[in-house]
């Protein structure tokens, strides 16, 4: 068993665990704090797996800005319960900092390891390749995908209005 | 190099977690979406474990259109959450069984 399992197994771990605390906890909050845990652990998997590119757009996106878009949309709907917020404390913290923990040493040794093994040729497809791929024989995906974020602006443009009772 | 059935089995117990999220939390219309999201990464983590099995591109370009589409999907959806949530002051699903509130 070479490090490259080893680092998958702990990954693997970490996300079914923090998954499982985003699906139990009570407070949306916390759940979606607990999902981009799990996002985070998703992209250094994607990174194991030779997709540094979908990695970093796992990164971007979905832990970026799709979940602060949840945030957004919790916040606006749930304003203020009546009760202050309780200041964390140690149980609290404990899970999130081992999470934190696991994931930014697996990252770190994984990237000395693509840096030591750079000369070694490795198999993965490079960002160039990809791209090219993607804007010559997929072009037809990209045109309709940002048709349906045209589409999706339109709608929740219409879906947010304001209308006179 | 990690085999590809662990890769599959951990993509299974992701889907099911996500699975079990939509069918627990049916009194948050959040936490559902949440459940969807949880779903569709473990559909990614199959089709980019499928890339680096056979060293293609294809997997990676369609998870990358898979992240294109929830981000839309997501903003449509939670439009959706606020308009519902003006109308009847509640996220609880059981709550909107009604197609008019005449």
């Amino acid at each position: 068993m070479n490090l490259y399992q080893i680092l998958f197994y702990l990954l693997a771990f970490v996300m079914v665990a923090a998954t499982i605390f985003a699906i139990t906890e009570k407070h949306p909050v916390h759940a979606i704090v607990y999902l981009v845990t799990s996002f985070f652990a998703l992209a250094a998997i994607f990174y194991l797996l030779a997709a540094p590119l979908v990695a970093m757009f796992e990164v971007i996106i979905y832990a970026g800005a799709i979940m602060v878009l949840f945030m957004f949309v919790i916040m606006m709907l749930h304003p203020g319960s009546g009760k202050e917020a309780l200041r964390p404390g140690l149980r609290h913290w404990l899970p999130a900092i081992l999470f934190a923990a696991v994931i930014l040493v697996s990252l770190t040794v994984t990237t000395k390891l693509h840096l030591a093994a750079a000369s070694a040729a490795v198999t993965g497809l490079g960002v160039k390749e990809l791209s090219i791929m993607l804007f010559t024989r997929y072009g037809t995906a990209v045109e309709i995908i940002s048709m349906q974020l045209l589409f999706a602006v339109v709608g929740a443009l219409y879906l947010g209005k304001r209308r006179k009772p | 190099m990690i085999s590809l059935s662990h890769i599959l089995i951990l993509a299974g117990i992701i889907f099911s977690l996500g699975l079990v999220c939509l069918l627990v939390w049916r009194s948050n219309v959040i936490m559902l979406l949440v459940g969807i999201e949880i779903m569709l990464n473990a559909a990614m983590l199959v089709f980019v474990g499928g890339s680096y099995r056979w060293g293609a591109a294809d997997g990676q370009i369609f998870a990358l259109t898979i992240i294109a589409m929830t981000s839309a999907e997501v903003s449509l959806a939670l439009a959706m959450v606020v308009y519902l949530h003006r109308r009847q002051q509640t996220v609880d699903v059981d709550d909107f069984h009604e197609l008019s509130d005449q």
